[in-house]
């Protein structure tokens, strides 16, 4: 569906993920694989209250323990070293905890064994206190206060938009529907637990191996902890080993990565934690669990007049760098479909639940689900297909959205076409079978929301004309080492397996702000590919003086570099670089791109362009409801894309098919139950994700409208694929048996519970 | 206490002094230093840890490693040939995009293989099934079905 593809000739073709191979054997090393020679093993122990005093706590018995070498407790980290986006996180809680999750000793022994025998010594007493699990009632008056030094539990953070005039757009509208949409905490559950290895070298500077999509700000956040520590201008060198699944688990830096530091600092030994399966899913965070009261209107022929939103996030005990997702929750609110007036309101709450961050999507599936499923009651009041409605409504190519965003490319339309012929190809109506779509908008441009949204790339090329570039970037499985070889090798004339791409290291990749918001193919790519075109030039002037024509006439294709026409004047690019390294003054290719995109933070009432374009999709299912049962099934899915430019079709199909499947997960089955606090289901038996029993046949067609600031026309795919998931399926199942259910995940029990309350 | 036990390795005859408690799973990552076959869950829920004994699929998490005395196990380390050649479903896996963050790959891929080298000609639903106990959140799993779907088409290398 592009008209430039053929023109590639790596661009926009399935190339297998570099590092498959080395996976494929078993050989890819994982925090979970590495040893070095004297490390111990680090454990941590957790509170056993949501909310207490610490009165008293006995480490002697842990001491004493052979081969247990240091025990800390909060008295042993310094005031000032706290983490999270409010800095009210202490790696290890000295006097109160406020959640089942706080960390309240952490040992390090010789033997993983050793240092769990030495956690069940520690002996604490605590003074168990009221505690708040509801995010709504911990915003009444009387609350019992999660952090006493508070007034409130609720967060001072000003999420607060008003566009337009709600009002009076709400009184001019012929249909208003109003409701109230929950979402609940769900976690990343990536297969490769959470770990960090620290390790002082003999000047006490600071190595740490740490699965982590923000290299950069995890250095920045552990340079801190060793100023707090009094090792000032002392370095930090990050390395990720490879990474067992992000989904933006890893955007902060945590507990477990500050408390290998402070134990390896205290004993001068190398020391690893890794968590067991339980404790990733107890000391781990959820996505922002919601409660959101919406209202839309529109006129009488289907046009949206207005939409009110207002929303109580649950913060959890601590606050992480997701107390932002507010802030992406904005775009589909204020930009998806045209609507002129909107408002939003957003509240985190403290409570004693375990502390929210970031998971794919960032707040966008949270809110994409109370507007798409409001949308769908909408249209219905207005008597207007679900179709038709959005077509009415659908974002178009250059216009401006009220909270400003530029939306420049948007195959928001193509979309919808594609997935009106998709659901409306089957057969006549089956009883409990139906059908339901929503649609979403997307970073698709980086996202500001850090002073840069930039990323470095180092770019070398040898003797035999293989590149080496050094990113920023992070791979996590996702296919930025990929993305950034297939448009150095298209730009080069080279071929994608010429490309070594280096992104584990602060020691020698340059400085990014992470892997979120769905940056790396345009950002990573966009760095690459200006390093690509700088030693492009550097080879283009060097070829110019050998085939004394002007540089812009040589062209690189095939390993060669060449001007078209002229057979005489053709080099094979190895041979041309050694020429230009071993003639006299001779020269090595090198270049360093620094690519922060031209979006732009958060200006005066949060207006601004937030991204440098927009990702745009439409989701569409079917679904068969068992009306005995209340189960769903789904049965197809189609999941549609504007996606700029597919620079690797085959990775960007899993990006998508992957994304849906945790969507499903998120609509239909998945949820942390915590029973005051405390987490009941911290295992895969009982956290319901889908197996590959419960797959699902998934079309995922993409449209490239191929953006003009996008490497060779991309833009962003890594989370839109769960964004639109649930509200689509909750549409489906009203289309199906007639009830909404507004609560996920919709589990059988509501939807059965709806059904008998429909039915009397 | 420990225990000498003799069982075939990846194709090589292995004699080793086992602790009684051991798991499979720890005798190969700990002791031998097999780091491909990985931990997802220790409790038999993921399939990380799936390695082959006597050509059934088991999770070596679970599999204590006394009782494979007199086995043969096959391990993700003894599938490509020496000279490193991937095995066709390996090859199959990376050529169908069937590996991302690749933490379950080698699981899947020995799950597969007991599948295959069981029942050369699997459908989608006997791969859904061998697959069950595989846990990957990463693919939405499509991409694994058509990775273990085209060994087939590999010229039916797979033994």
């Amino acid at each position: 569906m592009s008209k430039n593809n053929s023109e590639f000739s790596v661009v926009g073709k399935r190339i297998p993920k570099l590092d498959a191979a080395q996976k494929a054997m078993g050989r890819a090393e994982y925090i979970q694989d590495i040893k070095i020679p004297g490390m111990l093993y680090g454990k941590i122990l957790y509170s056993k209250y949501a909310s207490a005093k610490i009165i008293k706590i006995d480490i002697s018995k842990a001491m004493a323990l052979p081969g247990v070498h240091v025990v800390l407790t909060g008295e042993d980290v310094p005031k000032k070293m706290k983490m999270g986006f409010y800095k009210d996180n202490p790696p290890i809680k000295k006097d109160k905890v406020c959640s089942f999750r706080d960390e309240v000793a952490a040992v390090a022994a010789i033997s993983p064994e050793i240092a769990k025998k030495a956690l069940d010594l520690i002996e604490i007493e605590y003074e168990e206190q009221i505690g708040i699990f509801d995010p709504e009632k911990a915003m009444e008056k009387d609350a019992p206060l999660v952090h006493e030094h508070t007034k409130s539990n609720v967060l001072k953070l000003p999420w607060n938009i008003h566009y337009g005039d709600v009002e009076k757009a709400e009184k001019e509208s012929a249909f208003v529907v109003e409701d109230r949409f929950t979402t609940t905490g769900v976690t990343h559950c990536c297969m490769g637990t959470s770990g960090a290895l620290a390790l002082f070298d003999a000047t006490e500077n600071l190595t740490v191996y740490t699965n982590t999509q923000i290299p950069s700000l995890a250095q920045k956040d552990f340079l801190e902890t060793l100023k707090i520590l009094g090792l000032e201008n002392k370095r930090v060198r990050v390395i990720k080993p490879i990474i067992g699944g992000g989904f933006g688990s890893k955007l902060d830096t945590y507990a477990y990565e500050h408390i290998a530091i402070l134990l390896a600092y205290k004993c001068r030994k190398p020391v690893k934690i890794v968590f067991d399966r339980v404790e990733e899913f107890k000391a781990t965070s959820t996505r922002q669990p919601t409660v959101t009261y919406i209202r839309q209107g529109c006129d009488k022929n289907g046009k949206l007049t207005f939409r009110d939103i207002r929303m109580i996030l649950d913060n959890g005990a601590y606050t992480s760098w997701g107390a932002t997702t507010p802030t992406v929750m904005m775009m589909p609110i204020s930009s998806l479909y045209r609507v002129k007036n909107i408002r939003y309101n957003a509240k985190c709450v403290y409570t004693n639940n375990t502390y929210s961050q970031a998971m794919r999507g960032y707040g966008n599936p949270q809110a994409t689900f109370a507007i798409e499923s409001n949308i769908d009651m909408l249209a219905e009041k207005a008597g207007i297909d679900p179709i038709e409605f959005r077509r009415i409504n659908q974002n178009v190519p250059n216009e401006t959205t009220p909270q400003g965003f530029k939306i420049t490319t948007c195959g928001l339309a193509e979309c919808i076409n594609e997935v009106e012929k998709e659901l409306k190809s089957g057969i006549a109506k089956e009883k409990g079978v139906g059908v339901g779509m929503a649609s979403l908008i997307h970073v698709g441009g980086g996202a500001r929301i850090y002073k840069s949204d930039g990323c470095g790339a180092i770019l070398k090329m040898d003797d035999y004309g293989k590149v080496d570039i050094f990113t920023g970037g992070t791979d996590m499985g996702q296919g930025m080492d990929n993305i950034t070889a297939q448009i150095v090798a298209e730009e080069l004339g080279l071929l994608a397996e010429d490309i070594n791409v280096v992104h584990s290291d602060t020691d020698i990749c340059p400085w990014d702000v992470g892997a979120h918001a769905s940056r790396s193919t345009f950002v990573a790519g966009n760095a690459a590919l200006g390093a690509a075109k700088k030693v492009k030039q550097k080879i283009q002037e060097f070829a110019s003086k050998l085939f004394d024509v002007p540089a812009e006439e040589i062209k690189f294709k095939n390993k060669l570099v060449f001007v078209p026409g002229d057979q005489e004047k053709s080099m094979p690019i190895d041979k041309l670089l050694r020429k230009a390294h071993f003639s006299k003054n001779g020269t090595m290719l090198m270049a360093d791109y620094f690519y922060d995109p031209d979006n732009e933070s958060f200006g005066k009432d949060f207006k601004c362009n937030l991204s440098a374009t927009y990702t745009f999709g439409v989701h569409g299912v079917k679904v068969n409801v068992d009306e005995e049962t209340g189960k769903v099934e789904v049965l197809d899915y189609i999941a549609a894309h504007d996606v700029g430019q597919a620079i690797n079709p085959l990775l960007l199909e899993g990006q998508v098919y992957g994304g849906v499947l945790m969507g499903l997960g998120y609509a239909l089955t998945e949820e942390v139950v915590q029973k005051n606090g405390e987490n009941m289901n911290a295992n895969f038996r009982d956290y319901k994700l889908f197996t590959a029993k419960d797959a699902v046949n998934i079309k995922a067609p993409v449209f490239e409208t191929a953006d003009e600031a996008g490497p060779f026309g991309a833009k962003g795919i890594g989370e839109p694929g769960c964004v639109p998931t649930a509200p689509a399926v909750a549409n489906a199942i009203y289309d199906a048996v007639g009830v909404r259910i507004k609560d996920l995940p919709i589990t059988p029990e509501k939807v059965l519970a709806a059904l008998k309350e429909k039915n009397g | 206490m420990a225990t000498n036990i003799f069982f075939k390795l990846n194709g090589d005859e292995i004699s080793y002094e086992v602790k009684d408690h051991w798991t499979l799973l720890h005798l190969l990552r700990e002791e031998m230093g097999l780091i491909g076959t990985k931990e997802g869950c220790g409790n038999g829920e993921c399939g990380a840890c799936t390695v082959i004994v006597d050509k059934l699929a088991v999770n070596s998490c679970l599999y204590l490693a006394i009782e494979i005395e007199g086995k043969t196990v096959e391990t993700i380390e003894g599938l490509a040939s020496t000279s490193g050649t991937l095995h066709p479903i390996q090859q199959s896996f990376v050529e169908n995009g069937g590996i991302q963050c690749g933490f379950c790959s080698p699981g899947m891929i020995m799950s597969s293989k007991a599948l295959l080298d069981e029942n050369p000609d699997a459908d989608r639903e006997e791969i859904k099934h061998a697959l069950a106990g595989n846990i990957c959140r990463c693919t939405g799993y499509i991409q694994i079905f058509e990775s273990v779907e085209a060994v087939k088409g590999m010229g039916g290398q797979n033994e």
